[in-house]
């Protein structure tokens, strides 16, 4: 993003312009007034139509007063955690395993990012079957004599949400691990010669040196694991479509059942402005932090 | 390629504890301990990894009978290929009995005009953005990565009254347009990095012989960015084919893509459950980026990676 200036005569630029269209009636109509415009309509009470019929603050008090909102946060909230904090770990150890220049590294690479190619829908369609009661995980270990064996995630609604984590990681965590050999290979080997010359084990070279010196990998690869939480639809409607009960309910598919099944639109405006606001305070100090002392040159 | 790895990793004096030893190849300790920790987790975690895809594929060879009596993670005694046959041909979602092909052609006629679409936008513009910068084209391109994190509920509803006033909505062409669209800061990104990094001499040069914006895209940049075209393919078709959101709110029942149909017919509550047929079907589903990714291996890596390093 550097300002480089180029030898171009503005009214030569012309073509740059009209190519450039697509880009700016996307910034400006469906990103700008998109998101203006859902916002604004958040205001109104709309049912099945959209209407320009303002009720203040309305849809967001009676969003917060319904219970399937309160699940979805609490659920998007613990399905964050966990994402984030077993895919960071997984992902790291997973590197830090590849790195140590083993034999058939790409066949383990290819093996853990393979499922990151996956869709949800398949993904969440595959863990409903394995984590099937009867004839899941479940089934197989009852059937192996352990008769009160129990591990149904999907069924009970109290730690179905783990279930979908198990899914979730066991989809994801490739792309972080591929992330974090990224990282690891960019660290310079004479850091490495240092620490072995001071006799520093290794566990405290990774916890102390080369993770800090990883700082913006991580900065990243936390920016794009927090972006994706957000979004966490499919997965769910494959997996449990939001049950038992509620149990699984996520923002997401509270605004799209709301905009598109239950005919409350101002109520979906409001969840999704919800949404974009959490989005937004977690990737404005991010942007201000890499991008906000650049401005200033 | 093993020996090759081994040979690789005598000179470099990292981890190993022998390393700022004597030079030369290092002595082999095959089954010392660190080896076997090491390689017994890398296995254990691998044989995880790939557990899905072979109970998956268990699964769909099996017939029902087998299932219900039998354990998931044991192979089919009697191999038959009708679960298949079924999910493609007769697989039932509410009235339809055509099976998973339908899916499958639709996700084929949205899948291969969005990526051409969205790839012909996106490397003109970034090539505008890296070589013919126009005042206020850098604003533009700000508000499309920022959008970029936007959660797609907030656009969902304008865009359905967008494409209901040009006529598109329901029509597999309003979902290429939506892939299009959702697909331009990501691949604007990647072509923008690219022929940013492209020697500019060589654009110049084509400026002093009199070549215009699209002869030189057409004649230098497009010829010499091959590898980031690929690149951009296999994200997209991955990604377009692997959508569900889109397809389930753009498109009618007729025209729903591959996912969304093997998703109503996997958790439709009619009928008794056909375990093998679902994971048919599943594969079946999974199968094209599946082979995309084993075909391109590092550049698939590459693919993705290109969404994590920002520019």
């Amino acid at each position: 993003m550097s300002k480089s200036e180029r030898p171009s005569r503005l009214f030569r630029n012309l073509n740059a312009k009209v190519a450039s269209i697509p880009m700016i009636l996307t910034a400006l109509v469906v990103f700008v007034g998109g998101t203006a415009w859902t916002v604004l309509y958040s205001f109104t009470n709309s049912k099945l139509l959209p209407r320009l019929n303002f009720v203040g603050l309305d849809q967001y008090y009676r969003l917060w007063a319904t219970p399937r909102w309160l699940v979805s946060i609490e659920n998007l909230l613990i399905y964050g955690v966990i994402s984030l904090v077993f895919s960071l770990v997984i992902g790291f150890v997973l590197a830090a395993l590849l790195d140590q220049k083993i034999r058939f590294e790409d066949t383990f690479r290819t093996i853990f990012l393979y499922p990151f190619a996956l869709s949800f829908i398949v993904t969440g369609l595959v863990w409903q079957w394995l984590l099937n009661p009867d004839f899941g995980i479940q089934g197989v270990i009852r059937s192996l004599g352990w008769t009160s064996f129990n591990f149904d995630p999907l069924y009970n609604s109290s730690i179905v949400i783990y279930g979908i984590s198990i899914a979730a990681l066991w989809q994801g965590t490739g792309l972080i691990m591929c992330l974090m050999l990224a990282g690891l290979r960019g660290i310079d080997e004479d850091i490495w010669k240092a620490a072995r010359v001071d006799g520093i084990p290794m566990w405290k070279t990774y916890l102390f040196i080369i993770i800090p010196m990883m700082r913006p990998v991580f900065i990243t690869t936390l920016v794009i694991i927090a972006s994706g939480i957000v979004k966490v639809y499919d997965l769910v409607v494959a997996q449990t479509s939001g049950g038992p009960g509620i149990a699984s309910e996520v923002p997401a598919k509270y605004v799209y059942d709301y905009m598109f099944f239950a005919q409350n639109l101002g109520q979906g405006f409001a969840a999704s402005t919800m949404m974009l606001l959490s989005v937004m305070i977690v990737i404005v100090p991010w942007a201000y932090l890499e991008f906000g002392g650049r401005k200033r040159v | 390629m093993s020996d090759h790895a081994v040979s690789l990793s005598a000179p470099s004096p990292s981890i190993n504890a022998d390393a700022w030893g004597p030079s030369g190849p290092k002595p082999r300790h095959v089954f010392s301990r660190r080896n076997i920790f090491l390689y017994g987790t890398l296995i254990l975690v691998a044989l995880y990894y790939l557990l899905p895809l072979y109970v998956m594929v268990v699964t769909s060879l099996k017939g029902m009978p087998e299932i219900r009596l039998g354990n998931i993670f044991s192979p089919p005694l009697e191999i038959t290929f009708e679960p298949w046959v079924k999910a493609w041909s007769t697989a039932c979602t509410g009235l339809n009995c055509d099976g998973l092909s339908r899916g499958f052609w639709n996700s084929v006629r949205i899948t291969v005009p969005s990526v051409i679409l969205s790839i012909a936008i996106a490397s003109v513009n970034g090539y505008a953005l890296a070589n013919w910068r126009f005042k206020g084209a850098d604003t533009f391109f700000i508000i499309l990565i920022v959008g970029a994190f936007i959660p797609y509920q907030v656009m969902i509803y304008p865009i359905v009254i967008i494409l209901r006033e040009i006529g598109l909505y329901g029509s597999l062409s309003g979902l290429v347009i939506v892939h299009s669209i959702f697909g331009m800061p990501i691949l604007t990104l990647l072509f923008r990095n690219y022929f940013t990094s492209m020697p500019e001499e060589l654009f110049r040069a084509a400026r002093v012989d009199g070549a215009g914006f699209w002869g030189i895209y057409l004649r230098i940049m497009l010829p010499m960015s091959l590898p980031i075209f690929v690149v951009a393919v296999i994200l997209q078709v991955t990604g377009i084919w692997n959508d569900f959101l889109f397809g389930v709110v753009y498109t009618r029942p007729d025209t729903y893509p591959m996912t969304v149909q093997l998703n109503n017919i996997v958790n439709s509550v009619q009928g008794v459950k056909e375990y093998n047929v679902n994971m048919a079907a599943t594969i079946l589903t999974g199968l094209v980026p599946l082979v995309i990714y084993f075909i391109s291996g590092r550049l698939f890596v590459r693919g993705i990676a290109a969404g994590a390093v920002k520019g």
